[in-house]
């Protein structure tokens, strides 16, 4: 967008680019500090139980155990009504988060953490765990939202009751919400329409997949403070959480956050980090360091989201669509807080309704609670509503990217969960998408009578949310500027936060040294999560900046005995008439004029600043097995202003990845006992490099009203479209189309009638 | 009991003491303070933890300690050239942003080491299925696959 | 339970047959030979096996390497790893079907490890290595404390996770017969069913070898993989075939038809026991397609 710029848009190594390609980087497993006890923790056996006895004598006597802890060595919240956001998704009950750390009463899915054990090697820990006598009662688990909202399902908590439009229920129920947006009329929306579709549609419940297992590290000191090194998405969320659950004050504990292999909204939240502490303090007062296995991760951590929709669409012959409807079942797992209401808000979210009514439902099952998952409850929403599009154009006979500009959401329009758009891109993704090569040119012929082949497109919305973030920087005498953020930094945020910095001073990012510190050294900061950081962050960035730009100019001024207000600072030199300055020989000045510069701001972005894809896919299907391989991806979105390129290009092709594994893959295999059986990156089938082409990326820049540099978050948008568009081009391929998710060859053979 | 283990790593003679139980993976990390290798999954199923043993790339979550008596191993720590600067494929890693989150990194350069010592001019689809052992949940794998092809030339 | 460390063992690195039969004899079901490690590390330390003592096989000479007859037999060492008869060429050319499992068996990193004995000892139903060596005729030779035997590896699995070893029985080699020469043609193929494309287990799969003359299918190898608690031998579908013109698209439905009629499969997270019948024909069909092509 913008060429005539120092830092933005530019393509920079990544400043921790040389510690993470020699092994250097630091993650939450390689935190060793000196007397380490490790820990493991007892999961359940069993997806529904109620626990009669928990004996834990033998395991602490085996010699090696420092320390053995159930819930009844953490505060019983039981009783407590406080609600913690994460600020992505639903937030959680205080009370509900308890009981996942440690069950209490019941154990409520398969891996559900009953006790843990420190003991001076992590072999011993785990020889100690299994010393740990359990005696169950077993209950009938549920295992879907159908088998949950019948009115003779066994109640999962005894003492919920369904809230409705503020309300709550007369009777004890699963379903721990029921939210409803609606505007127009309905009736007279179809009756309008020529053409009606409505279809079902169920997915399963996936997860995350970061490669980084969760591990932590905690030490409660004598002195009633706790240091916490976590890999977390969310310091300062590590920080309020471990404070609420186990009442010790937000003041008397550190959280140092190390780098993060991976996130996607799974490490929002705490596990470890409660049930480490309370063991620390237990086994007087010594560090102790969990880390999950692959199998914990899979069984006892966030997945998103299983589900039941139903859309219902109208449109006219002249591609109006008149009315929509959506009925929406999420499954919350063992807690509630699913991501039924950000579905509601994705699931039209492209389009302009007159008429609209969509109903979600938040649903307790007994799998593990749900956590965010990059746009959360998104992927689910569009697959079922894209879907139902592509039939419309398909029906009155239109060209699908047509359909969706004539109905797409602008500037002015208001969304079906309240807000007005302000200026927006998504017609212009559309547009992009028409005019993509990838658009223009016909399909691969079928190399085999048994392949089909075929082309899909879909849309996708996501809100992106700007959050509060804060800021230290310091002026170097070499010039060079000291930058203390925090944001855990996933992808590449150190550079696209210092990128802002750098460009308000006019000078190269090298400049900047950007470091992610802990929650006594900077102000408050939100989660890397909600597409916010480059946003948000870079808010702050450019705040501090720009009190930089100020205070150095007054140097400037200072120096050459003038008033401040005939200085300028153009691409990094101080001028005034014939004398000029470059910042880095001011830099060197500093003392002469005043002493150091330093300076911090904290920033809230509100508003944040939505953002729209449209996705294009070319997909071969084997007629006679059902597999579906991607042959060719391009996904266009609205960035905003592509402040680091390549890690805007690498968001979308990361999301794509994990749309397209969505589509075609992944899923939580329960057997009817309710036990996951597929807890391995074996059995869970993430793509591998094998399994995808290259993504091609198309990034439309509509600068957004509520950022300087015009930034849109993009680490979401580009997950929502996979699955819908993967869909269509299946029914493009084969003329039928695959309701539920995944899309696996058994799915689509019996989509095929073959088996 | 414990064994007495000599090997070399990164071209230094090492010697360590192991359980016949422990994973390289295990000592590498944990006694030798070597983390670079990184566990995803322990069972050889996400490529985080490669390493070369005695030319050939493998999974160091599924090799015994005890095996690599007299063996030679290099692990991502050990591919920079001692004269400065950077191995070629961490360059190019660097200069494709070929990384996001960067846990799976030096198992992707380890692999892509390998692979170039054996076939120096892959083509895309080598590339890809050479890779396929090695999981990224970041990148979607096309900056990566491009990084390896910047260094083959 | 998921455990993260293995249990407790002792490690022998055996350096003769001897030595290692002696110790598989002395300690039973609870001495466990090492050869790659892909398999049994993972069982060892998720509980799925356990071992009192862990024999390293791979460093006995005999069982690393490959040795060629005059005549063109092949004798491939137990221990010896994928990633050194991947890539072969005269064993591609030779033994086609098997270079199509030695390729599949496992990412890179796992082949640089995973060893053909290893792949049939582990004796799962799914394990891609057998139904290509059924396929090739392919024989197992078995050393014990009381003498060497042999077993044709079509009848070394006998159930999910078990093979016909015996008690101090170790698998020494495997070995590959010639193929069919002169007037007769032979040719071979393995191919799987995997949802994704590397990184997985067969859903189902095929060996076929074919020996053609004169236009004629004379003489026809079909095994079928995870579809039965063991490898299958679909006897039927051989017959279909044999006497058949490599062009005959009814001798290839009945095959197929019969393919799927011997396939026993269960339903589990990884296909359906009706998708897994239906690919046992599809896999047949296909594999038998490449054999024949092959084999021309």
């Amino acid at each position: 967008m913008t060429t005539d710029t120092v830092a933005i848009g530019k393509r920079p190594i990544r400043h921790d680019g040389v510690d993470k390609v020699t092994g250097r980087a630091q993650y939450g497993n390689d935190v060793k500090l000196a007397g380490t006890l490790y820990a493991h923790i007892l999961r359940s056996a069993h997806a529904h139980a109620r626990i009669m006895s928990i004996d834990t004598s033998a395991a602490g006597e085996l010699p090696g155990v420092q320390a053995v802890v159930t819930s009844a060595d953490m505060p019983d919240l039981s009783k407590n009504t406080e609600v913690i956001n994460d600020g992505e998704g639903e937030g959680g009950g205080l009370a509900y988060m308890s009981q996942n750390m440690l069950a209490r009463g019941k154990v409520l899915y398969h891996g559900h953490a009953i006790a843990a054990v420190a003991a001076t090697s992590a072999s011993i820990a785990e020889e100690a765990c299994k010393l740990i006598k359990v005696d169950y009662e077993i209950l009938p688990p549920l295992l879907s939202t159908c088998d949950a909202m019948k009115d003779d399902a066994p109640i999962i908590h005894a003492a919920m009751r369904t809230e409705e439009a503020g309300k709550l229920g007369d009777k004890p129920s699963n379903v721990a919400k029921h939210m409803q947006l609606k505007r127009g009329d309905m009736d007279a929306g179809f009756a309008e329409a020529d053409v009606v579709v409505e279809r079902e549609f169920f997915t399963k419940m996936v997860h995350q997949g970061y490669i980084e297992p969760q591990a932590t590290t905690v030490l409660w000191k004598q002195d009633g403070t706790l240091s916490i090194w976590a890999s977390t998405q969310s310091p300062w969320g590590v920080r309020r959480e471990v404070s609420e659950l186990l009442q010790v004050p937000q003041g008397k504990i550190k959280v140092t956050p190390t780098e993060i292999g991976g996130g996607f909204g799974g490490k929002l939240d705490v596990y470890l980090e409660p049930v480490a502490a309370i063991l620390s303090k237990k086994a007087g007062y010594k560090p102790v360091k969990m880390a999950m296995s692959r199998a914990d991760v899979l069984m006892a951590t966030g997945p998103t989201s299983g589900s039941w929709i139903k859309v219902k669409m109208g449109v006219k012959k002249n591609g109006e669509i008149t009315a929509a409807q959506a009925w929406m079942e999420y499954e919350a797992g063992a807690f509630p807080g699913s991501p039924v209401g950000a579905g509601m808000g994705v699931i039209f979210g492209p389009y302009r309704l007159p008429n609209v009514q969509i109903d979600g439902y938040d649903v307790i099952v007994n799998k593990p609670k749900t956590m965010a998952y990059r746009a959360p409850g998104g992927t689910n929403a569009a697959y079922a509503s894209e879907s139902v599009v592509d039939e419309l154009a398909e029906k009155i006979g239109m060209d699908p990217l047509r359909l969706r500009q004539l109905n797409g959401a602008k500037e002015g329009d208001r969304r079906v969960d309240g807000p007005t758009f302000q200026r927006v891109g998504y017609l212009e993704t559309v547009q992009a998408a028409i005019n993509s090569p990838h658009y223009e040119d016909g399909l691969a012929a079928a190399p085999a009578t048994n392949i089909k082949v075929g082309r899909g497109v879909a849309s996708g919305f996501w809100f992106n949310w700007g959050g509060k973030s804060s800021c230290n920087a310091a002026v170097n005498p070499d010039g060079s500027i000291t930058l203390s953020e925090g944001s855990a930094d996933i992808g590449g945020t150190r550079t696209s936060i210092s990128m802002q910095l750098a460009e308000v001073l006019g000078i190269g990012v090298e400049n900047i040294k950007p470091a992610v510190v802990d929650t006594d050294s900077v102000g408050y900061n939100d989660a890397t999560g909600g597409s916010r950081t480059t946003f948000g962050s870079g808010l702050a960035a450019f705040e501090v900046g720009t009190k930089i730009k100020q205070i150095m100019i007054e140097r400037a001024a200072k120096f050459w005995e003038i008033d401040a207000k005939d200085v300028t600072l153009v691409r990094g030199v101080f001028k005034n008439h014939s004398k000029q300055m470059t910042f880095a020989e001011l830099a060197a000045k500093l003392d002469e004029t005043g002493g150091q510069v330093v300076a911090s701001a904290a920033t809230d972005g509100k508003g944040g600043a939505p953002a729209f894809g449209t996705h294009v896919v070319d997909v071969a299907v084997d007629t006679e097995t059902g597999k579906v391989q991607i042959l060719r991806y391009t996904a266009v979105q609205d960035v905003g202003h592509a402040i680091y390129p390549p890690y805007v290009e690498g968001q979308i092709q990361g999301g794509v990845s994990q749309g397209v594994g969505w589509a075609l893959h992944e899923e939580y295999f329960y057997n009817d006992k309710g036990l996951l059986l597929n807890a391995s990156l074996l059995d869970y089938r993430m793509p591998t490099a094998l399994d995808l082409p290259m993504i091609e990326t198309i990034l439309v820049e509509v600068a957004s009203p509520n950022h300087p540099y015009g930034v849109r978050g993009v680490g979401e948008v580009p997950i929502v479209p996979p699955a819908a568009a993967v869909a269509n081009a299946i029914h493009n391929a084969i003329g039928v189309r695959v309701t539920n998710l995944p899309m696996s060859p058994g799915e689509v053979l019996r989509a095929l009638g073959k088996i | 009991m414990k064994t007495q283990v000599s090997t070399t790593i990164n071209n230094e003679p090492v010697e360590f003491l192991c359980q016949p139980n422990e994973s390289l993976l295990e000592v590498l990390r944990n006694t030798l303070s070597l983390t670079g290798a990184k566990e995803g999954c322990n069972n050889g199923n996400c490529g985080a933890c490669s390493v070369i043993l005695n030319g050939v790339l493998v999974n160091s979550c599924c090799v015994l300690a005890v095996e690599t008596e007299g063996a030679s191993v290099t692990t991502i720590e050990g591919i920079a050239p001692k004269s400065g600067g950077l191995h070629p494929i961490q360059q190019a890693f660097l200069e494709n942003a070929a990384l996001q989150c960067g846990i799976c990194t030096p198992g992707f350069i380890m692999a892509s080491k390998a692979l170039l010592d054996k076939n120096p001019h892959p083509t895309e689809h080598e590339v890809r299925y050479w890779l396929a052992g090695n999981l990224c949940r970041c990148t979607g794998y096309d900056k990566i696959v491009k990084a390896v092809l910047a260094v083959a030339g | 339970m998921y455990i993260a460390f293995m249990q407790a063992f002792d490690y022998v690195n055996a350096t003769t047959i001897e030595q290692a039969v002696a110790v598989m004899y002395r300690e039973g079901d609870m001495a466990k030979p090492l050869a790659g490690g892909t398999d049994i590390i993972v069982q060892l330390r998720e509980g799925r096996k356990n071992a009192k003592v862990v024999v390293n096989v791979k460093n006995i000479p005999r069982l690393a390497g490959l040795d060629w007859a005059p005549g063109g037999a092949l004798t491939i060492g137990a221990a010896t790893p994928m990633h050194l008869i991947y890539g072969n060429a005269p064993i591609a050319a030779a033994f086609p079907g098997l270079m199509d499992a030695f390729s599949l068996v496992g990412g890179t990193a796992i082949q640089g490890r995973a060893s053909l004995g290893g792949n049939l000892c582990t004796a799962s139903p799914a394990g891609d290595t057998i139904p290509a060596l059924i396929a090739h005729n392919a024989v197992c030779v078995i050393a014990g404390t009381s003498g060497w035997r042999e077993v044709e590896v079509e009848k070394f699995c006998v159930s999910p996770g078990r093979n016909a070893l015996q008690r101090g029985e170790l698998l020494v080699e495997i070995r590959i017969p010639a193929n069919a020469t002169g007037a007769q043609k032979f040719g071979a193929a393995y191919l799987r069913f995997i949802p994704r494309n590397e990184m997985d287990i067969a859903v189902a799969s095929a060996g076929v070898s074919v020996v053609l003359e004169g236009g004629k299918i004379v003489k026809a190898r079909v095994a079928l993989g995870a579809v039965g608690p063991t490898p299958i031998v679909a006897i039927e579908a051989e017959k279909a075939l044999i006497g058949a013109a490599v062009d005959d698209a009814k001798a290839v439905a009945a095959a197929m038809a019969a393919a799927s009629t011997a396939a026993t499969p269960i339903s589990d997270m990884r296909g359906t026991l009706a998708q897994r019948k239906h690919l046992a024909g599809i896999m047949t069909k296909r594999a038998l397609e490449s054999a024949i092509s092959r084999a021309n």
